[in-house]
């Protein structure tokens, strides 16, 4: 479980958190959602150690993130696993040589059972075996963000986090990503932190949403319960209202 | 006359210019201790430093020996004509070997490594920053400065002196090709006045001159790409300033070393 406790975090005087209180809970998926810009992807880098707070606590299982340093964060790391938004697969290595890059850095496995792992996660992810030949420039929108997800996989972390996992993509492929995320979610039971603002496709996969707005959660529930949250903040949001877009 | 104003402001301005320049140096001093310091911490990486000695040293030789070869020609063109005017052609080759050793090999090398490597150096890093690459390295539990830093560093110390060295050959035999061959220096004297001339400090110079501005360079080029912010239009800024802040500082240490080592 990961508890979000007065979360603060400003850039340059302004304020993009402020306050955040959030609970994830283990194996399920919970989404963030909110417009562009609200902060929700310097959140999710709050939760790996990449960005710092200004003040409060990000506990994962008890140990506060934002307080460990050295081997002992760098152990906390390996239990996570981050999608990022552009995919952030290494251009100078091959579609197999992402993928096969955590096992190579963090195991001791041996390159036959290196190349069976991977070819595992590409099927999984409906990519041949011939796509791992392929250097990310050669590769469509879609079939970066499958192969990003196949390198997230390929340790079977116990947390994942997605980084707006869809940006960019057409609806099928969306679909696609979204179907594949509940998919790996459903064979391996990982905790899931997606931050996203693809209205209603999110909700087919999350367990529980939270909205984040000026730097606050203003909901939190089921799919549904926010679906039918009384804010109107909330439903402004949900059906893309343009004054609440230009707020 | 200015004003009191004007003047407080330019003060101002030049205390906070002042304490920028201070604070930058503070900060890639710092960035270089952890850098070289993770080069003693395993993982050891050496195929990664052997793959950016490749990329700084073997891909900038041709470069350096182009440069080196013309360098070492003008030397002897212009040391020519002016050492006949004294009677003194026969000193031709240790002229230009003092050149080449002592100033022009390590400087023009740097130049050309900052040019070349350094510039690719940081849009290098830099695009892996904005792309979020070092960030994934980051949640591998990989330590970007280990495994892009680290190596570019190691490899800047192990590329430049080599290829001053390179730089400095290839000059000397420049200079034959136009004293000797074209304007009739004898080749013994040319040779000879090498060997009297060159004694060990000038080569140690030489070396401690390369080893010092490969470092700089790739510091400064690993630095800037590592902060490097909004976007395209930030890397290329960044590789702009690896570039300019490289070859200032090439030539502020020259004349440091230079006063250090006469």
């Amino acid at each position: 479980m990961i508890e979000i406790i007065d979360l603060h975090k400003s850039f340059n005087g302004q304020v993009v958190l402020d306050g955040i209180n959030l609970t994830i809970p283990k194996g399920d998926i919970t989404v963030v959602i909110g417009k562009s810009g609200v902060g929700k992807s310097v959140l999710l880098k709050h939760l790996v150690g990449l960005l710092y707070p200004d003040r409060g606590q990000v506990l994962v299982d008890g140990q506060d993130i934002t307080k460990l340093k050295g081997r002992r964060l760098q152990e906390l790391k390996k239990r996570f696993a981050v999608l990022f938004q552009g995919g952030a697969l290494f251009d100078s290595l091959t579609v197999f040589e992402n993928i096969a890059f955590p096992l190579r850095e963090k195991t001791k496995l041996s390159e036959a059972e290196i190349t069976r792992r991977v070819h595992v996660r590409l099927a999984q992810m409906n990519l041949t075996p011939e796509v791992g030949d392929k250097y990310p420039a050669e590769l469509s929108g879609g079939m970066k963000k499958r192969v990003a997800l196949a390198r997230a996989m390929i340790q079977e972390p116990e947390i994942i986090l997605y980084d707006e996992p869809v940006t960019g993509l057409d609806p099928p492929m969306t679909s696609t990503v979204f179907h594949l995320i509940k998919k790996t979610h459903g064979e391996s039971g990982y905790t899931a932190l997606v931050v996203a603002h693809d209205i209603p496709e999110v909700f087919q996969i999350a367990d529980h949403v939270a909205m984040l707005h000026k730097g606050r959660i203003i909901a939190y529930g089921t799919p549904e319960e926010i679906q039918r949250h009384p804010d109107p903040v909330v439903q402004s949001f949900l059906h893309g209202e343009v004054d609440f877009l230009e707020d | 006359m200015l004003s009191a104003e004007s003047m407080t402001l330019f003060l101002r301005l030049l205390g906070r210019w002042f304490l920028n320049v201070v604070r930058e140096a503070g900060s890639m001093m710092l960035f270089l201790l952890e850098g070289l310091g993770l080069a003693f911490v395993p993982p050891f990486r050496p195929r990664r430093i052997l793959e950016e000695v490749q990329l700084i040293g073997v891909k900038s030789t041709m470069i350096v020996i182009l440069t080196a070869a013309f360098t070492g020609m003008v030397l002897a063109l212009q040391g020519y004509y002016t050492l006949r005017k004294y009677g003194s052609e026969g000193a031709l080759g240790s002229a230009v070997a003092l050149s080449l050793i002592r100033e022009m090999g390590p400087v023009l090398t740097g130049i050309m490594v900052s040019a070349r490597a350094g510039s690719a150096v940081t849009a290098e890093i830099g695009i892996m920053r904005i792309t979020e690459q070092l960030d994934a390295l980051d949640t591998m539990a990989v330590s970007p400065m280990q495994y892009v830093v680290m190596p570019k560093l190691v490899a800047g110390l192990i590329a430049v002196p080599l290829l001053t060295a390179i730089f400095d050959v290839v000059g000397i035999l420049g200079g034959y090709l136009i004293g000797v061959v074209l304007l009739g220096v004898s080749s013994g004297s040319y040779f000879s006045g090498m060997v009297q001339s060159v004694v060990p400090l000038d080569i140690n110079g030489g070396i401690v001159k390369s080893v010092i501005f490969g470092l700089t360079i790739i510091l400064v080029a690993c630095f800037k790409g590592y902060y490097t912010e909004h976007g395209a239009e930030g890397v290329s800024r960044a590789t702009n300033q690896t570039v300019v802040l490289s070859a200032v500082l090439i030539l502020a240490w020259d004349y440091i070393l230079t006063s250090f080592f006469m």
